[in-house]
């Protein structure tokens, strides 16, 4: 459905995307996972024709993005990083607008804006003015907008960028509602968001694809590289050697907290879970367990699990 | 058709956002109140110099009739034009630099529908209302036929609108490039203000002794040629610049928000 080949974006002297391919099949959810800056935004806005690409093709639902920019755009919804909307028109206005321009015959439009309406549940907001709504029922007008034509290819920019939990739930579930019968990508730099989201993730820095694979085998790949938090009431060196001999850690840092709480950070081997281990041996030396969490993989490790060697030497604490 | 379509729906959307805001509704009220006040003072300078060539009708014998036309009609078009100059801006300014600046230029251009198209309902959704200003006017005129008893001549009120119209059809065509050029309403407020004096000050060339280079610089000011409309006269030369200023200001828009798609 989406074919992309070494495709390239400079702007000026700076290359904001550097020889990107990848493919993505009919029906298929495809996370792009990358920090800010990364080029997600230009990929997206390239597939979309709104930019021109620099070297390369893409082609979307068989259609050239240079060549046929029309066809394209017929067949692609797309929902930028801020909801394109017009605050000074009502939900039904602006829909209504944007149904036309996007070449819903004058027949269907009706049932095609209601049928949006209803799949973004935003029918209580119909006559709101835009100004009027919040960031979640904004977010909600938006993706609206993008499935109105009923587009083979859906492109999402941080679809639940600034959304409160509940809402990136719901948002979360309406775009696996939308999978199958559309192709999607979307972007994020939320990494279980693409676990629950995805099928595929592709992971893209400073321009280049790093990694490519499902979400299964990338958390896979990257939980055992995880760090998991200790906090111990007693001796701070004393429960660090305790930590440190058990079998599988590799790296072990303390540091003092409140209350003379000792936090130690832990990296064990990849795969292996020791987090009984650990509490075991800390509660045997004499120590009071107070805390034990496995910390959440941030972008930025990942990253440098993905692009760096000394992985282990660098990893930050999250 | 679906040329027509889309650039109807660009022209629905931007009367919306003209009616929905006080723009249009300011608009309408300077110009009408403007256009009021000018009509008033005109027609009283009428009556003055009807009222003194009687008298001297009276005095010295013969007398004659002077023209509404002349002292009614064509300095109200001649201030109505000079309003048009500072209204002009208001209803051009924000058409496409809104659009940068909500990010709501992304929609446009991602959804099938042609550069061309955006730029022509804009700029006919700002004529459009332009056009609605000149008939809101014009009512004060039409008074005149219900209470003259040798009613003025129509034509040249008619062909003076139409004058009036493509003069200020050429600032709103120049105000929809200009609104290209920058995400900030006001920049492309007194940019257009700027621009459109200078188009308007070129006509300040034109006198009877000037050269033929002067000639030239005259022929480019958009007031030189409304002067023959509103005498009554539809020329078609004057009416081919108007249209061919409206045409080029719409192809710098189009081809400026096609650049720019390039250099962003």
């Amino acid at each position: 459905m989406i074919e992309v080949e070494s495709l390239t974006k400079r702007y000026g002297r700076a290359t904001a995307v550097d020889g990107i391919s990848f493919r993505v099949e009919k029906g298929e959810v495809l996370g792009f996972l990358g920090p800010n800056g990364a080029g997600k935004t230009t990929t997206m806005r390239i597939l979309t024709c709104y930019l021109p690409p620099t070297e390369g093709t893409a082609r979307v639902a068989g259609c050239d993005v240079f060549a046929q920019p029309m066809d394209v755009k017929r067949r692609v919804g797309y929902l930028p990083e801020t909801p394109p909307l017009y605050p000074d028109l009502s939900v039904a206005e602006y829909l209504d607008f944007c149904a036309k321009i996007k070449g819903v015959p004058a027949r269907e439009r009706k049932t095609r804006v209601a049928e949006a309406v209803e799949k973004c549940r935003v029918g209580d907001v119909r006559t709101k003015l835009i100004a009027k709504l919040s960031k979640g029922y904004r977010q909600r007008v938006g993706l609206a907008q993008a499935i109105l034509h009923n587009p083979d290819v859906l492109i999402l920019d941080e679809p639940t960028a600034g959304l409160d939990p509940k809402q990136i739930i719901e948002t979360r579930e309406l775009i696996r509602g939308l999978a199958g019968s559309h192709t999607v990508i979307l972007s994020t730099h939320i990494l279980p968001e693409v676990s629950m989201t995805c099928g595929r993730v592709v992971i893209i820095n400073k321009g280049r694809v790093v990694a490519e694979d499902t979400p299964d085998n990338l958390t896979r790949r990257l939980k055992g590289a995880g760090t998991t938090r200790l906090e111990v009431r007693g001796d701070e060196a004393s429960a660090l050697a305790a930590v440190r001999a058990v079998p599988g850690v590799l790296v072990a840092h303390a540091r003092a907290g409140h209350d003379g709480i000792a936090v130690i950070d832990v990296e064990a081997e990849a795969g292996r879970d020791v987090r009984a281990e650990l509490a075991w041996a800390v509660v045997t030396k004499g120590h009071s367990l107070v805390g034990l969490q496995q910390m959440g993989m941030s972008l930025e490790e990942i990253f440098l699990h993905l692009t760096t060697a000394d992985a282990e030497e660098s990893a930050p604490a999250a | 058709m679906t040329a027509l379509r889309n650039t109807a729906a660009i022209v629905g959307k931007e009367w919306r956002h003209y009616f929905g805001s006080p723009i249009a509704w300011v608009a309408l009220f300077v110009w009408t109140m403007l256009f009021g006040i000018f009509y008033y003072f005109s027609f009283s300078f009428f009556l003055e110099q009807s009222m003194r060539i009687a008298q001297q009708g009276m005095e010295y014998g013969g007398g004659m009739k002077i023209s509404l036309n002349e002292y009614l009609i064509r300095p109200l078009f001649h201030n109505m034009a000079v309003v048009a100059l500072f209204l002009a801006p208001m209803l051009t300014m924000r058409l496409f630099a809104e659009e940068k600046r909500q990010g709501t230029i992304e929609l446009l251009a991602t959804s099938p529908i042609s550069v061309f198209q955006i730029v022509l309902g804009k700029f006919l959704a700002a004529s459009g209302l332009y056009a609605l200003m000149i008939l809101a006017g014009l009512v004060n005129v039409a008074l005149i036929w219900s209470y003259a008893t040798s009613p003025p001549e129509w034509k040249p009120v008619a062909t003076g609108a139409l004058g009036l119209f493509l003069l200020g059809a050429c600032f709103l065509a120049m105000g929809t490039f200009v609104s290209t050029l920058t995400r900030n309403q006001i920049v492309a407020g007194i940019l257009s203000f700027c621009l459109f004096l200078g188009m308007w000050t070129l006509g300040w060339a034109d006198d009877p002794t000037a050269g033929p280079v002067m000639k030239a610089v005259a022929y480019l000011g958009v007031t030189t040629h409304l002067e023959d409309f509103v005498k009554g006269v539809v020329d078609l030369k004057a009416a081919a610049f108007y249209l061919s200023v409206i045409t080029f200001g719409l192809f710098l828009a189009h081809q400026s928000v096609e650049s720019q798609r390039w250099r962003a």
